[in-house]
């Protein structure tokens, strides 16, 4: 076991939360990402492997499917962002390697974005303030691919009142700046 | 001072009184006043000067097509200038000041401009100012500047801040008059998702503005029930103080929403206004329409209004411009403003109307077949000479005049795609042509129906349209009954013995210089525009178009439609800057990019510069060093002497994995990839299609079907854009799949003779780094410090022995600590973007500075790398005759034959006697930097035939910086050449 200390993407050694009226913004290291995309000629095999993991057909376009340990949204034409615990799946992108074999090629994300969970009454009007995203008819389970404030985004919905948000990590600070701002705009 | 001329009733809340101050006199009003009635209310009609004359002007509409009232609202930083008093909501303790005057509002001595106006006519400054050329810039115009303005700026930064938000809809509903609130019920009660935008504060149009009845109840009444209604359904959004102020593409609209302009002080947090983009699958436009003045001598007194809006102000502000009050009109609509008058005990001295036909009053005295002559009243208006129908003057006392001359349809909004709206004859108004952005329809007042019950209705069948058109089944809520008198107008545009009669109040134009632009030819009612500023104010002309337009047709001849009409374009009202930038300004102007070791380098005191959007350490400082080539030279050669660390996690990574990656790569990179074997990485250049040097970088090969490609900081984004266009378009049968990893991953260059050895203290047992096990050009995925998944590439950008080291991006704030933790024996040294700069131009290597997008291979002494063993892309265009000349530029390096002497970049080189000029060019400094190593400055640049002129002294200039001196032509590999060092 190696001896280094990893910090969050905000900089700090604990995840940032931040309340503002009803709504929480929350910093989740806790999560592992890799990427599948399958192989030229594979894509139904891969759809197939997919499914198999998540229990569930693979989500299509503009879908999140989540289920234990490992969930998946779609991100193009047969390329997924799969996710799993940390304190698990470290080696997520290892693990499907080898569940996927020559089907899919995957490749580690864990460290390439900050995940933000916002929870709380009032998330839909924060969202209209970040994303051009009809977030009103968002249903739970929808992922979208947006810009807030110039920043390419994933938005997914994971309640009727909770969104998570993932940013490209090394411009966290001014996602959380932007998301923050808005929060305090629309609450 | 008392509000004199408050009346009774009104829809304003007489609970509290507020003061405010307008220049230097305070005043009170009440909560849903606007700064124009609550003045009105005290007495006030004089509220601005003119921009060209400085003529005294006062209020003339209720609304925001106001071209008079534009006062300078709150002081300090928050002071917005040419803010329409008629549009302002009254708060407590609102401060305004009055503009283009001095010294005072009542006393302007600019007025003397005024008495010049026979110089001042249309194409004044044209004609005037023609010489000398020069005095345009620094003489004429600033004296014009300040003679005709409006408000001054604070020249502070704004304080307030702006969002933009996104909003998305069945049907968009621009304005909530009759036919937006008819429109929005039957929508709303539809199920379709609804957003009704309304500019006032208010809800209601002009059932807030008028007195009869509306279902058995006021106007008023049934507006803000008819609101109330809407805001209780979930489906829809009723937003005042929202200015639709575009109409884009698919369906999109423009919104600004005054959050907080009613406040003196937005509240914590909150935005002041925000930008709204509404995505709607259909509009329906019911912007109403404004009433349109008489153009007469002497018309722009102070009292002097649209007669809708003295009825508006006395109906919904209790207030009246003045105790006595006459109407001249051309239609039945004035009568009306007479009647209201005389309902609220406000004194009608008399109604003009220009018809020999008008109708007659018991409670009022109507000159039928008259029109006004003469106003007087040096500061607002006092008395009226009327030209009676028989012959013969006749004044009238009055200290306001209500002037209809008809009303015009608010098209604006449908112009802004290009249409151009039609001549209705009957309403003698322009209306909605058939080509309207797509997916709007118009309904109301904006469609030429005038009526009450006509707009109600109109608006409920819009909207009945709309919801078929998107398959939504309609409930059709019963319309209250209202009234639905018919329009009677018979046009009358212009007094024609007006000597002084303005047209265009905001912009100074008269019909005057409307008639002396055609006697000059203006044929074109565009070039007619711009010659007279006819409409090109700040209110775009909504007041002032259509007389123009018919003065224009008079004196031409025509009919009005054949005159055209010109173009509306966004936004629809003056709009605040901030709310276009939205949250963008000062550190948010765009995002920020952080290093893996930002904390950590900040905690050195290390100096940021930015790359692109990345900060990236400059240099760091260690006490004593006073001057950033102190700590530069320092760095470089304590790495060259032992070993130094750099983050580079900005430069781009991409991974490229699939059987044909390496057929991929092949293709991408002008040099072969396909036999690069596992575990060793490779230079690479990749050439535009045009055969221009794009990027340059490495591959490192993981695995038979995994690569990773490093790309410049720069060109991250742009060679990930263009390798995803290569495997989806140009090679969609290779079985290739990409990703960015640039964040994923922190990087650290780990750099000089020492490197090794350091690196051999945190990387794990069973991992060999000896030049034999580990050489040159190696890579492989390896664990560091017990176990973290790290990946080692021995490559080198300084020329010394070195390696990056790449880790989860959590992890890299611990390594570049763990890193100098272990590398305290060494004396091992933090290094920036200055040191990176200077070991790689001693060195040899190129970067950005000589990838300049007018390079080639061959230019950069890499022509050898384009393979002919294969087809890449660039390589054939590569070998256009034209980028191949024999003198063709070759990447040199150059030296000072005086050592004391700069190279400076972006200087040019000229061959020794050759004179200046640009056609002696034989090229220029792309790289220079002081070398600590070899105690000179030194530079790279590109030399026409280069590579056989080593040795060569020339001259280096530049003109701009007054360099002129002599350069000796040397290899751009200053430091080992043989690369011994990197290999060892």
């Amino acid at each position: 076991m190696h001896d280094l200390t990893p910090l969050c993407a905000l900089g700090g050694a604990e995840p940032h939360t931040d309340k503002v009226a009803g709504v929480t913004l929350t910093e989740t290291p806790g999560h592992t990402l890799a990427s599948v995309a399958a192989r030229l000629g594979q894509e139904d095999a891969c759809t197939k492997h997919l499914g198999t993991l998540l229990g569930s057909e693979a989500p299509g376009v503009g879908s999140w499917v989540r289920s234990e340990p490992i969930s998946a949204f779609w991100t193009g034409p047969d390329q997924w962002m799969l996710s799993a615990p940390y304190d698990t799946h470290e080696d997520l992108a290892a693990q499907l390697t080898a569940h996927f074999g020559a089907t899919a090629a995957i490749t580690e994300q864990t460290d390439a974005w900050v995940w933000f969970d916002m929870q709380g009454d009032g998330v839909e009007q924060v969202m209209q303030l970040c994303a051009n995203i009809d977030i009103e008819k968002m249903p739970v389970g929808a992922a979208a691919r947006s810009v807030i404030h110039y920043m390419g985004v994933y938005v997914l919905r994971s309640a009727p009142d909770a969104l998570t948000i993932l940013g490209g990590r090394s411009s966290a600070g001014s996602l959380h700046h932007a998301l923050l701002t808005a929060m305090r705009s629309a609450l | 001072m008392s509000q004199k001329n408050r009346l009774d009733g009104g829809l304003i809340d007489r609970s509290e009184a507020w003061s405010f101050r307008f220049d230097s006199q305070y005043y009170k009003g009440h909560k849903g006043d606007t700064l124009a009635s609550a003045l009105l209310a005290n007495g006030v009609r004089l509220m601005g000067r003119s921009f060209k004359y400085h003529r005294p002007r006062g209020p003339m509409t209720a609304g925001s097509e106001e071209p008079n009232a534009i006062v300078e609202l709150r002081e300090g930083a928050r002071k917005e200038p040419n803010t329409r008093a008629t549009t302002i909501e009254l708060y407590d303790g609102l401060r305004a000041n009055s503009q283009n005057r001095w010294p005072s509002l009542t006393f302007d001595a600019m007025a003397v401009n005024d008495l010049l106006s026979n110089f001042f006519a249309a194409g004044f400054y044209y004609k005037t100012f023609m010489w000398p050329a020069a005095f345009w810039e620094k003489v004429y115009e600033p004296i014009i500047r300040r003679a005709a303005g409006l408000g001054s700026l604070s020249l502070q930064d704004d304080p307030d801040g702006y969002d933009k938000g996104f909003l998305h809809c069945d049907l968009l509903i621009i304005g909530g008059g009759p036919a937006g609130l008819a429109a929005a019920l039957t929508a709303g009660e539809s199920g379709a998702r609804v957003i009704l935008c309304d500019e006032d504060f208010l809800v209601g149009g002009r059932l807030n503005l008028e007195t009869y009845a509306v279902g058995g109840m006021s106007g008023a009444a049934w507006a803000a029930e008819t609101v109330a209604r809407l805001q209780a359904m979930p489906n829809v959004r009723v937003m005042p103080r929202t200015t639709v102020i575009g109409a884009f593409d698919h369906g999109v609209y423009g919104a600004v929403e005054r959050v907080s302009d009613h406040l003196a002080v937005p509240e914590d947090g909150k935005p002041r206004q925000i930008l709204w983009r509404i995505t709607s699958k259909r509009a329906l436009l019911c912007a109403g329409a404004t009433e349109r003045p008489i153009v007469f001598e002497n018309n722009d007194r102070p009292g002097i209004m649209q007669a809708s809006a003295v009825r508006a102000y006395a109906n919904r502000w209790a207030t009246t411009p003045a105790k006595q009050v006459a109407i001249f009109t051309n239609n039945d609509d004035g009568h009306r403003t007479a009647s209201d008058l005389v309902a609220r005990g406000v004194e009608v001295v008399s109604v003009i109307d220009t018809r020999a036909e008008a109708p007659t009053s018991s409670d009022y005295d109507v000159v039928a077949g008259g029109v006004i002559d003469q106003t007087w009243g040096r500061l607002g208006l006092s008395q009226i000479e009327v030209k009676m129908p028989k012959g013969g003057i006749r004044r009238i006392k009055c200290g306001a005049l209500g002037v209809s001359g008809g009303w015009n349809p608010n098209v604006h909004l449908t112009c802004h795609q290009g249409g151009r709206p039609v001549w209705n004859e009957a309403l003698a108004a322009f209306v909605p042509s058939a080509t309207l952005p797509p997916g709007m329809t118009v309904a109301g007042a904006a469609n030429g129906v005038f009526s009450t019950h006509g707009a109600l209705q109109s608006g409920a069948d819009g909207a009945k349209a709309i919801l078929a058109d998107l398959g939504i089944k309609a409930s059709a809520p019963a319309l209250p009954e209202a009234e639905d008198t018919p329009v009677k107008i018979t046009p009358f545009w212009h007094v024609k013995t007006a000597k002084r009669a303005w047209v265009d109040q905001q912009n100074d134009v008269t019909a005057k210089d409307i008639k002396l632009a055609h006697q000059e030819n203006y044929v074109s009612v565009e070039h007619l525009k711009r010659y007279t500023t006819l409409g090109m104010a700040t209110d775009q002309g909504k007041t002032s178009n259509i007389a123009g337009l018919a003065i224009m047709a008079e004196v031409a001849g025509k009919a009005i439609p054949q005159v055209g009409t010109t173009m509306f374009r966004p936004p629809y009202t003056p709009t605040a800057m901030g709310v276009f930038a939205g949250r963008a300004w000062g550190m948010e102007v765009r995002p920020t990019r952080l290093t893996p070791s930002h904390n950590w380098a900040k905690e050195q005191g290390a100096v940021f510069t930015e790359a692109g959007l990345w900060l990236r350490a400059q240099w760091y400082p260690k006490p004593g060093e006073t001057h950033w080539r102190e700590s530069c030279d320092r760095e470089v050669m304590q790495t060259r002497k032992s070993v130094g660390i750099c983050d580079v996690t900005s430069l781009g990574k991409i991974d490229v994995q699939g059987a044909d990656a390496a057929g991929f790569l092949n293709k991408v990179y002008c040099n072969g990839m396909a036999k690069l074997p596992v575990g060793k990485v490779r230079y690479g250049l990749m050439l535009r299609e045009d055969g221009i040097v794009m990027d340059d970088g490495t591959a490192a090969r993981l695995a038979e079907d995994h690569f990773v490609v490093t790309t410049t900081t720069a060109k991250a984004v742009p060679v990930y854009r263009h390798l995803e266009f290569v495997r989806q378009c140009l090679y969609p049968d290779m079985d290739v799949q990409l990703i960015s990893t640039t964040e994923a991953w922190a990087q650290f260059s780990v750099a000089g003779p020492k490197s090794r050895k350091l690196l051999e203290k945190i990387v794990d047992d069973g991992m060999d780094l000896s030049n034999e096990a580990f050489p040159f050009m190696a890579c492989a995925e390896i664990t560091i410090c017990g176990g973290l998944r790290a990946r080692l590439f021995r490559i080198s950008f300084s020329g010394e022995l070195a390696y990056e080291i790449a880790v989860p991006t959590r992890y890299g704030d611990a390594l570049v600590r763990r890193l100098m933790q272990a590398g305290e024996e060494f004396d091992v040294v933090p290094y920036g973007l200055e040191a990176l700069n200077v070991m790689r131009i001693e060195k040899g290597h190129v970067t950005g500075n000589e990838l300049n997008g007018t390079t080639t291979a061959l230019n950069l002494g890499m022509g050898r790398m384009v393979s002919k063993a294969k087809d890449s892309i660039g390589s054939k265009l590569s070998e256009r005759p034209g980028l191949n000349e024999p003198d063709s530029l070759k990447l040199v390096g150059l030296k000072p034959v005086n050592p004391d002497h700069k190279v400076p970049a972006g200087a040019h080189l000229m061959t020794k006697g050759d004179k200046v000029t640009a056609s002696n060019d034989q090229g220029y400094v792309t790289s220079a930097c002081y070398s600590p190593n070899l105690g000179c400055h030194i530079a790279l640049g590109f030399l026409k035939s280069g590579d056989t002129r080593i040795g060569e002294t020339i001259r280096l200039v530049s003109p701009l910086t007054g360099v002129d001196h002599e350069v000796e032509v040397v290899s751009p590999h200053f430091f080992d050449p043989e690369g011994e060092r990197l290999r060892a």
